[in-house]
């Protein structure tokens, strides 16, 4: 039982840091973007492949994934980014099913449907992380997270996060304030796929093994999800958003009637908790973070 | 001097033809005057002259450097700032930090290290850049009395503080050209008053002013020289008195008198 809460909160931390990309698109510059699966499945494939055929050690595959899927962000952000809401999210969809129908096709690199398998484990410093002694694995991931949420926290809080809201408010008044809106737009969809990219070096690391069939269009669902219960451009609440969704998700097995409820019933509970969100609480449990003064790098506090 | 001008710019939509062939000139140091009824072209013409929309033909000259095909920001970054007809305001930000994202760009610039060096300043210094602005967007608040509001979200302000607001974002940018479109609309006799004392304090600032409006009042008193527009042709231009008594401009907003 401990170690089945153990594994939800690996999950929970593994999709936190996509949900931290995600807020930086959709809660700061308010595109809806729906490609989180797409950067993950590359993010997780870049470290399977590397570490599994040439392999590379994890470490070195990690900012590696980062990079990859960051550059794919760069390739598909470019073009898509001229579209706006619901159309950007049609392209944005269609973007992660290419990637999932490559990684099932693309036999020779991904060995298809099958997926790669027997990824070697990590080791911090000659100690094996095992994904089998959750602890330790738990204590990686959140590591992850914590550093992932102080990146994009500080990001978000400077200059730069200023604009970003700015062209989420008007686009036109962003731009006739001297922001050159499509440098930033396309910047954050670059950050926000880079760290989808090491959520998905991750999950490879954990898992061990890779498949197509786990990069569904779900995962980019519950990972909006997340972003949509917790509050749009609040970190902190982005991270609550997807520690009570994967903990919903899971809650059948966890009070042990997987056998009566279906897994298919979460797609049902999200939907119903988006539609009662929207009618209730639209800007999310925790609400957008007002803007204030930033603390220092270095020491935090100070006048708020 | 000229400061911005356009020579033949047209604009056409289709076969609508918002703008045709207008010749209109900014001298610096005046306050210039677009006038002329609605749906004569003087927004198309705004937006033509800000970039945020491309001219079909014709050019416009900024300093004597040619900003035809330049996008918003570049042309804001030169030192033309404008406000918008229907108030454009970040309405989910605040007072202060509308101001501070026209402070955006001349913020962001670093003469030893480039744009990318600056990025990573203003992410490692973030505190200290965050004072310098602040300093400076509290000026442009008190400039126009409004240091108050400055923790309200922008949303939550009055009409004509809004109004006030959009011009302060705009400063904030340090132009040359301040373009205000209908900055009067909406506003009663007593705000249009302040307004036209507050457009005055911006022109003593190096400032030169073009403006858009219908309140006749406010253009009469403050103008130093009125361009007409009229289905996209620039039918006049001169003093105020000039314009008063140019039977074409009585045409154009009373109609032809019977014979």
């Amino acid at each position: 039982m401990l170690n089945f809460i153990l594994l939800i909160l690996i999950y929970t931390g593994i999709y936190a840091l996509m949900a931290i990309g995600q807020n930086l698109i959709t809660g700061y510059v308010g595109l809806l973007s729906l490609t989180q699966a797409g950067f993950f499945a590359i993010g997780s494939y870049v470290t399977a492949i590397l570490s599994v055929t040439y392999g590379i050690d994890f470490w070195i595959t990690i900012p590696l994934a980062a990079i990859v899927a960051g550059f794919f962000g760069l390739v598909i952000g470019l073009p898509t980014l001229r579209l706006k809401g619901d159309y950007l999210a049609i392209a944005t969809l269609g973007f992660g099913e290419i990637v999932r129908n490559i990684l099932n096709n693309w036999d020779k690199v991904t060995n298809g449907p099958m997926g790669i398998q027997r990824i070697p484990m990590i080791s911090v410093f000659g100690v094996r992380v095992s994904p089998y002694e959750k602890w330790g694995f738990l204590v990686l991931v959140w590591l992850f997270v914590l550093v992932g949420y102080l990146l994009f926290e500080r990001l978000a809080k400077s200059r730069i996060g200023r604009a970003l809201e700015a062209i989420r408010e008007d686009e036109i008044a962003a731009s006739s304030m001297g922001i050159n809106t499509t440098r930033y737009k396309v910047w954050a969809f670059v950050f926000g796929a880079a760290i989808a990219g090491v959520a998905g070096s991750l999950q490879a690391e954990f898992i061990l093994s890779v498949t197509p069939g786990a990069f569904t269009f779900m995962v980019s669902i519950m990972v909006l999800c997340m972003v949509v219960l917790g509050g749009m451009g609040n970190f902190k609440a982005v991270i609550l958003g997807a520690f009570l969704i994967q903990f919903i998700s899971y809650f059948p097995q966890l009070v042990g009637l997987s056998n009566v409820i279906p897994p298919q019933f979460k797609q049902v509970l999200f939907g119903l908790i988006l539609v009662i969100m929207m009618i209730w609480r639209p800007q999310g449990i925790l609400g957008r973070e007002k803007r204030n003064a930033p603390g220092s790098f270095f020491r935090k506090g100070g006048r708020s | 001097m000229i400061l911005l001008e356009t020579t033949k710019l047209t604009r056409a939509y289709g076969g609508v033809v918002a703008v045709s062939e207008v010749d209109f000139q900014v001298r610096e140091g005046l306050i210039t005057g677009l006038i002329g009824p609605n749906g004569a072209g003087k927004t198309t013409l705004f937006n033509n002259m800000t970039g945020l929309d491309t001219p079909t033909s014709g050019k416009v000259h900024f300093n004597g450097i040619d900003i035809t095909n330049h996008s918003a920001h570049k042309i804001c970054r030169m030192g033309i700032a404008r406000t918008f007809q229907n108030i454009r305001l970040f309405k989910e930000l605040s007072v202060l930090e509308n101001v501070m994202v026209g402070l955006h760009f001349t913020t962001g610039k670093s003469p030893v290290t480039g744009r990318i060096g600056a990025a990573f300043h203003s992410y490692l210094r973030a505190r200290e850049e965050y004072e310098l602005m602040h300093e400076q967007a509290m000026k442009w608040l008190n400039f126009f009395h409004l240091e108050a509001f400055a923790d309200e979200l922008a949303k939550n302000l009055p009409y004509g503080h809004q109004r006030e607001l959009e011009i302060a974002r705009a400063l904030a940018t340090s132009p040359t050209i301040l373009f205000l479109d209908e900055p009067a609309a909406g506003m009663n006799p007593f705000e249009t008053d302040s307004l036209m004392k507050t457009i005055r304090r911006i022109r003593d600032l190096d400032i030169t002013v073009v403006l858009i409006e219908h309140d006749m009042k406010l253009v009469m008193n403050i103008c130093d020289t009125i361009t007409v527009l009229n289905y996209g042709q620039n039918i006049a231009q001169g003093t105020p008195t000039e314009i008063r008594h140019n039977p074409k401009v009585i045409e154009a907003y009373l109609g032809k008198e019977e014979a």
